[in-house]
């Protein structure tokens, strides 16, 4: 599978000089096209922090201290998004990589018509595009994710929950971008719309082709949605694989751990154990790996050495890697 | 519509209670105007004179409170306001009437430029935080707490004087009489120079701390970020996303200034001898002038009233959240 997004040594701090937390530490991570590509981890894990900080959307004073963001687009040669101007950087914002975010409840304008804010972002993007056609392209897409074209001149606060995380998407999706980021999309919704607002979400992947970076603390949903899960603990990935393998084989004891956090639908019963302890500091990390204080399992390289994201030596290794010194691994990857 | 109607029935009923505390606060006060008067001219006046005086003031005993209470509203309603004892026998809706534009005038139009600099300033340093405009927030807070007045004493001590350009005190050079000439205006204006410029500094640092405080407030909200990510220029961002939303405790507070136009100058006024309200009303206040104070509070009251009013019809039109349906 081709690459469309490519993250490659990505470092992103709060503050400057030695107060400085670092949020996100020199993660490497692959989008491909046309995946669904989880992101899950505790409150603090910097899962977050990493999709404000591909987009360059982090507020002061977060700041890129370094790595890149490569984006391939479909027709022309791929370019490092952190390099971009501002003009370039702005062009790129939503045509290219939509961002759907996690309160549903505040992310509309409250003073503005939903009309006018589905329209703003063509407006911005295609000053020449008519004002016929920009309102008849988002009619298009609240019939897409189905609310009444009727509902063009409500405001924010005339709408559910439910509906404005659906016009948020629709608005994500008017642009046609190839990266949708899912930022916690359904996490102030009620569990029936939050399956309802995802089945559609991937109904309009299969559609119209987009990727999707889909970030959450509920793994549940991510082993159903996506087929790839990245885990992030500490600002670091720590395991990434298929969907199913790490549902099946996670081999990271902290991924196991999430993993025994939640109840299975279907299959034999099982203990639900929670993770002991509370996350990192991020402002003072563990030495070696930062999970060996909560880890059941630490040994002795733990404490002083940080492991290495890389295919661990396992028979079916080659679509996986880990971050533990429980798995040895051959080489790194990135 | 509904909650239109709704607003209006509300504000009249509020004006119908504050005039009726007009009418009754000045009867429950011992003593009477026309005792007042005769103190003024020191007994020289006839005993008809005296009770002449109280027909006229429509005190004649014969009355009861009712009666009063409903000649007053039908005074009201023409326009009769009693006369004045101060500047008798003028009556006081006439020296109302002249005061009245000076102060309109002066105050209204400061105020409306202070609102929209300061606004204009605030958005800009708020959405520009952290920059060399923080600096401009201490100077800012010192002249927001500096009282009016003693910025206008100050001013007259620099900026008047024999040779200055700016008059120290009055609406007009006292050689012209008042008329829309030439020679009128310009003097008009030149004496309005400096106490609305004492009103626009100590103003205008207000509406700069208050927006730039709410765009700070406003610009870390999820909307703000959206628009960012949207790829919409800065400009609109700044402007149609975080200021318009910020824009909205300022406009109450604009609406209750503007109802303080009348009222709340008042010491600017009597430090420049400025023709307008204020300044009548201090010569009422030393006068024992009852009718002339009530016709003024009158205003006053009125005026507030009529702010509000438009406070929310403003808060109709920018937030959408305050419409309801149907």
């Amino acid at each position: 599978m081709e690459p469309v997004l490519e993250i490659r040594n990505l470092n992103v701090e709060y503050g400057l000089g030695d107060k400085a937390v670092r949020a996100v530490r020199d993660v490497n991570l692959t989008l491909h096209r046309g995946e669904v590509l989880g992101l899950a981890g505790e409150s603090g894990s910097g899962k977050s922090t990493l999709a404000y900080g591909l987009t360059r959307l982090l507020a002061p004073p977060g700041v890129i201290t370094g790595g890149e963001v490569i984006y391939h687009p479909e027709k022309s040669d791929p370019y490092d998004v952190l390099g971009l101007s501002d003009k370039a950087l702005r062009a790129f914002r939503w045509a290219e990589t939509a961002i759907v975010f996690q309160g549903a409840m505040n992310s509309l304008n409250p003073v503005h018509k939903i009309s006018t804010q589905l329209t703003d972002v063509l407006k911005a993007h295609d000053p020449k595009m008519s004002e016929h056609s920009r309102n008849a392209r988002a009619r298009e897409m609240l019939k897409l994710v189905g609310i009444a074209a009727d509902r063009m001149d409500a405001y924010p606060h005339q709408l559910s929950g439910g509906m404005r995380q659906r016009v948020m998407i629709g608005m994500a999706l008017i642009l046609q971008p190839q990266v949708v980021i899912m930022d916690e999309p359904t996490t102030a919704l009620d569990v029936v719309m939050q399956r309802q607002i995802l089945g559609q979400l991937i109904e309009l992947r299969e559609r119209l082709g987009f990727s999707v970076i889909f970030i959450t603390h509920d793994l549940s949903l991510l082993v159903e949605f996506s087929n790839r899960i990245a885990i992030m603990y500490g600002g670091r990935i720590v395991e990434e694989a298929p969907a199913n393998t790490i549902y099946r084989d996670a081999l990271h004891p902290y991924s196991k751990g999430l993993l025994s956090s939640f109840p299975a639908l279907r299959g034999p019963r099982r203990e639900l154990a929670g993770i002991p302890g509370s996350p990192p500091d991020l402002a003072g990390m563990p030495s070696g790996c930062s999970f060996h204080p909560r880890c059941p399992k630490a040994f002795e390289p733990c404490s002083t050495h940080i492991p290495v994201l890389g295919r661990p030596d396992s028979p079916d290794g080659a679509a996986r890697s880990v971050a533990c010194w429980l798995h040895p691994t051959e080489q790194p990857v990135g | 519509m509904k909650y239109f109607l709704q607003r209006i029935a509300f504000y009249l009923f509020t004006a119908w209670a504050a005039i009726t505390l007009n009418f009754f606060i000045p009867r429950l006060v011992p003593g009477d105007p026309v005792q007042s008067l005769i103190a003024k001219f020191r007994g020289q006046l006839s005993t008809e004179a005296i009770n002449s005086l109280y027909v006229l003031f429509g005190l004649d005993d014969d009355k009861g409170l009712w009666a009063q209470y409903i000649d007053y509203w039908k005074q009201l309603f023409q326009g009769d306001l009693g006369l004045s004892f101060t500047f008798f026998p003028s009556p006081v809706s006439e020296i109302i009437g002249d005061a009245l534009p000076w102060t309109v005038t002066l105050v209204g139009i400061t105020t409306v430029i202070s609102f929209l600099i300061g606004t204009g300033l605030g958005v800009f340093a708020g959405w520009r935080r952290g920059s060399w405009t923080d600096g401009l927030l201490p100077v800012t807070t010192f002249f927001s707490s500096v009282p009016y007045f003693w910025l206008g004493i100050i001013a007259i001590y620099l900026l008047t004087g024999p040779d200055s350009f700016f008059p120290s005190s009055g609406g007009f050079d006292s050689a012209l009489v008042p008329a829309w000439d030439q020679y009128f205006i310009p003097s008009a204006i030149q004496h309005s120079l400096l106490p609305a410029l004492t009103i626009l500094i100590s103003s205008v640092s207000g509406w700069i701390l208050s927006m730039r405080n709410m765009m700070v407030t406003v610009s870390s909200e999820d909307y703000i970020t959206v628009a960012h990510a949207k790829g919409l220029s800065e400009r609109r961002v700044a402007v149609s996303y975080a200021a318009r939303n910020a824009l909205l405790p300022n406009i109450s507070g604009f609406a209750l200034s503007l109802g303080f136009i009348v009222g709340g100058t008042l010491l600017v006024e009597i430090v420049f001898s400025y023709p307008g309200l204020g300044f009548i009303l201090l010569q009422a206040l030393g006068a024992k002038d009852y009718p002339l104070m009530q016709g003024i509070f009158l205003v006053i009251t009125i005026s507030v009233l009529v702010a509000n009013l438009l406070a929310d019809l403003a808060y109709l039109l920018l937030d959408p959240r305050t419409r309801k349906e149907g």
